[in-house]
């Protein structure tokens, strides 16, 4: 079996892996990450986005020996290491982003590379930008309320509170 | 006061966020037992056939093979059971098919179990089932309810003498006077229309991992469940023969479940006897794919409904005919979502006189059908506010102003569908809808579409729904087979912190954080003193789990009766430390006190005598502080709200875009604002996504078209709009502890009507008289009733 070697989360990783194995099944089962998650097998749902060398990417859509000496980065990752939440993990509980939890990760990985090329996104760029993520429980609302707050924006007068 | 200490009516941080948020969640796939082996179903990929030949010879030789199973392992095997059993119009039961583990003789849909092969890898396991050799004599398939129903249809259960599950009226005594009433009417508006099948898709797929010790002859399976206490009960004493005290279920943090999570599957009681019988652990994960052609599917009504009114616009009668698809077997619930769960909501908020429903519920070769976020009650509602709507667009009256004159507006109130409804307030809600959506500015809004071409249209709905399932003795003569009470045990540790441990589970409601508010507002404490348990038959006694938005009615009532308990005991002990009568202690802010004197002792202090019971009433009570509540409800509990949609649409594509959602519901008293918004908005998005994008689909030979979200329209971001909901209007429950009605369903069941609603008011604004399009509202339908 051949060996996959990548930075994950700042920290090297390596393992033996099949030519089919895909990122998201190395990260989970190798890596014991259980935090990115597989929703699907026709990479729809975006539960599965880390960030490859900083571009978010569906990690069942890899196979882990593509990802050989790149520098991964998962929802594991996010918070400091002290276990202060990032701005977005912030603004997700602080609006009550997410219910089940299931999509979350996906949807915090998917933010963090949205706001990192488009720091001040308008409520329409954020709904089209998750266009890969879905989530059953929130109906979204809350999810696009956080990534705004995330960024800076004032989000008290949109509805409901 | 209470907001101080996260209590009662305190929008408090969600404390199951942290995990979440950091990928420290604790799903079931996330569990890895010692030494497990993994599993693979081959499943019949034709909807309809007998079995003639199911060779594993080849598959078993496969590399890492441990054991392939088939029917012929699982025939002395219980069936899985169906939970509920209903009475036909003519007082005999249904027909009730069996249902093996897996399948014996035939295969009955696309996605039936036929084999099982066990592994050392998830590959080896799916590569193996490759290579069992299966031979299917093709029957025709039964797919379309009422060909299901002709004399010459085959026959999905061959023992049964037909596919009619039960054909069922309700209620039955009142039907001549239905018919005379609707005979006699100055009017009678018709419709007739699909409630479409749906697919739950929780984003969390099923996972299932039995796990069996030798040594102690104690099974364990780990699995996505909604009530794993309910599982236990269903797969040990039905299916395995196992008793509860041999069998621990656990259903650790689970992604979503709306429904499809509440059954027992088959899955589950595979790895459960695989487990023992390869003495190894045993886990199975779903693929997206396989979750669509084995998880219950939700919905599929076809509906004829009539609504009488008098030359003055009352309501005087409501006749039904639904027919409703069971798919090939008896899900765990399945037959009282047509029934019990959609006949009984047939007044609405409506004092409509004499309702007559009747339901032919029908076996086809397509997945079980089974309880979807709502469960009847959406189907009920979608009817009624539909007719409701066509009645006041035909009698030229103001839909608003026509719900208005029919409201109940006295309570209780009992309908003539069985129910009674406690409390509630329609015109106050409306009220609230009314100013909170700006109807008056709509006219305005819809020049201002016109102008850019587009159709604008405003669609209103009012629901009420039945939640808190369920007063056991109710739902019992019934049919249903379990009791629906909910269970608690509030422990205090010595130290004055709180265990409580529910039967409820949460699995996205936020229970972890509601709870202990409650508690926290009992006792005068802070919320961070309590601690939820919930999701394991091992730390929490026997209770029915969360579905039908009974957590807080149900679940919570519980719990403040045995919270009652624990006060009440503890009580006493402070009365023996200061010396006092029992009747003159109070609680308050986490201080007992003698009423009328300066002395108190802190609730640390008595927890701690209850345990350290040095100075303590022994000969009176016992040590330990820790008591355990049952609650029955001794009726449901009855949300209801009106909503209000607006949409465009685009005359040249057909296509609808909401642009404004307003959500006004009275779910009684609230714990906690921020989570029932949330519940609220995530209800609506599905309620939208069934409006405007959801179907699934199968082709007449019984092959399903929709089984991945390549081709199954999920609701996205972009979907759907921001949303603005109000809980302002509170008329809490009469009958629980907290005045609480329940929450969850309540956006899946009142926002599909206002979206079609909308959607007809915008035709009718461009001179297109469309009566009905059927849902999805997709932009082929719309542009097709506009053009045909
Ligand atoms: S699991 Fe990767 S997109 Fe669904
Ligand atoms: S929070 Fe459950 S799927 Fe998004």
């Amino acid at each position: 079996m051949p060996q996959v070697s990548m930075t994950v989360n700042g920290k090297p990783a390596s393992g033996d892996v099949e030519g089919r194995t895909l990122l998201s099944s190395f990260l989970r089962d190798t890596m014991g990450l259980t935090g990115t998650h597989v929703g699907c097998d026709t990479s729809q749902c975006g539960a599965c986005v880390v960030h490859v060398d900083g571009e978010a990417v569906k990690a069942c859509t890899m196979f882990a020996l593509e990802a050989e000496g790149a520098e991964v980065a998962t929802i594991e990752g996010q918070a400091a290491p002290d276990g202060t939440l990032n701005a977005i993990q912030a603004a997700f509980q602080e609006h009550h982003g997410l219910q089940c939890g299931f999509c979350t990760p996906g949807m915090v990985m998917s933010a963090a590379a949205l706001l990192k090329d488009n720091p001040k996104p308008s409520e329409a760029e954020i709904r089209d930008y998750l266009e890969g993520n879905l989530c059953r429980c929130t109906g979204y609302h809350n999810i696009v309320k956080a990534i705004m707050a995330a960024s800076g924006q004032n989000v008290g007068a949109i509805a409901a509170e | 006061m209470p907001k101080d200490h996260e209590g009662i009516g305190a929008s408090s941080k969600r404390r199951e966020d942290v995990r979440f948020l950091t990928g420290a969640g604790n799903y079931t796939d996330d569990i890895n037992v010692n030494g497990q082996a993994y599993v693979h179903f081959l499943r019949s990929d034709v909807a309809h056939g007998r079995l003639t030949k199911v060779d594993t010879s080849e598959a078993e030789g496969m590399p890492g093979v441990i054991r392939v199973f088939t029917g012929a392992d699982f025939e002395g095997v219980g069936g899985l059971p169906c939970g509920w059993c209903v009475t036909d119009r003519h007082g005999q039961p249904m027909q009730e098919p069996a249902h093996p583990v897996l399948a014996q003789g035939k295969v009955r849909h696309v996605g039936d179990p036929i084999a099982a092969v066990v592994a050392e890898t998830a590959e080896q396991a799916r590569d193996a089932a490759e290579a069992i050799e299966v031979d299917i004599e093709d029957l025709p398939a039964v797919v379309d309810m009422k060909a299901a129903l002709k004399d010459d249809a085959t026959k999905v259960h061959d023992d049964l003498s037909s596919n009619l599950c039960y054909d069922w009226g309700f209620v039955e005594e009142n039907r001549e006077a239905v018919d005379k009433a609707i005979n006699e009417a100055a009017h009678v508006t018709t419709l007739e229309l699909k409630n479409q099948r749906l697919v739950a898709n929780p984003m969390e797929p099923r996972v299932a991992v039995g796990d069996f010790n030798r040594a102690t002859g104690e099974h364990t399976l780990y699995t996505t469940s909604q009530n794993p206490h309910v599982i236990r009960l269903l797969m040990g004493a039905f299916v395995l023969g196992i008793p509860e005290h041999k069998l621990r279920v656990v259903a650790p943090d689970v992604g979503g479940g709306f429904g499809s999570k509440i059954f027992h599957y088959a899955e589950e009681a595979f790895c459960t006897f695989a487990a023992k019988a390869v003495n190894r652990p045993v886990k199975w994960t779903s693929s997206r794919s396989e979750a669509f052609i084995s998880d219950a599917h939700g919905r599929d009504h076809v509906t004829k409904i009539e609504l009488a009114l008098d030359k003055d616009n009352n309501f005087t009668a409501i006749r039904t005919e639904t027919y409703a698809n069971m798919g090939a077997y008896l899900s765990t619930f399945a037959p009282s979502v047509p029934t019990w769960l959609h006949g009984t909501l047939m007044a609405g908020n409506y004092k409509t006189p004499l309702i007559y429903v009747n339901v032919k519920a029908v076996f086809t070769n397509t997945v079980p059908v089974d309880a979807y976020r709502g469960a009847g009650r959406p189907e009920a509602t979608f009817q009624l506010e539909r007719v409701i709507d066509k009645a006041a667009r035909e009698l030229g009256v103001d839909p608003i102003a026509l719900r208005r004159q029919n409201f109940v507006t006295e309570f209780p109130y009992a309908t003539p569908v069985a129910v009674e409804y406690d409390t509630g307030d329609y015109n106050g809600t409306m009220d609230v809808l009314e100013k909170m959506a700006d109807l008056s500015g709509f006219e305005a809004r819809r020049k201002e579409s016109e102008a850019r071409g587009k159709l604008r249209g405003l669609g209103l709905n009012c629901y009420i729904e039945a939640c808190g399932i369920a007063p056991s003795q109710l739902v019992g003569q019934l049919g249903a087979r379990a009791g629906l009470y909910e269970s608690a045990t509030v422990r205090v540790n010595a130290t004055g912190g709180i265990v409580v441990m529910t039967g409820s589970h949460s699995h996205g409601q936020g229970h972890e954080t509601t709870f202990p508010q409650v508690i926290a507002d009992m006792i005068g404490i802070d919320a961070d003193m309590v601690e939820i348990e919930h999701g394991d038959t091992a730390n929490t006694p026997m209770g029915m789990g969360t579905y039908g938005s009974r957590s807080i009615a149900v679940g919570g009532s519980a719990m403040v009766r045995a919270a009652e308990k624990v006060i009440n005991k503890a009580k006493k002990i402070a009365a023996h430390l200061m010396e006092a009568s029992e009747a003159d202690i109070e609680l308050k802010d986490g201080q007992f006190s003698v009423a009328g004197t300066d002395k108190s002792v802190a609730w640390g202090d008595v927890t701690l005598a209850a345990y350290v019971p040095h100075n303590y009433p022994l000969d009176e009570i016992e040590p330990g502080l820790e008591e355990t509540a049952f609650y029955d409800p001794s009726n449901f509990t009855y949300p209801a709200g009106a909503y209000a949609c607006e949409v465009e649409v685009d005359p040249e594509t057909g296509k609808v875009e909401i642009k404004r959602f307003a959500a006004a519901d009275d779910f009684g008293n609230i714990i906690n604002p921020m989570i029932v918004d949330g519940q609220v908005h995530g209800g609506i998005g599905q309620g939208i996504g069934q409006a405007l994008l959801e179907n699934c689909v199968y082709d007449e030979s019984g092959q399903i078209l929709s089984a991945s979200f390549m081709d199954y329209a999920m609701p996205r971001a972009d979907d759907v709009p921001f949303y603005d909901v109000d809980h302002s209007s509170q008329t809490p429950c009469t009958h629980n502890p907290l005045g609480v009605k329940g929450c969850g369903e309540a956006g899946a069941i009142g926002s599909p009507p206002a979206v079609v609603n909308a959607v007809i008011d915008a035709l009718h604004s461009g001179g297109h008289k469309v009566d009905h399009i059927d849902m999805p509202v997709s932009p082929a339908r719309v542009w097709a009733a506009m053009n045909a």
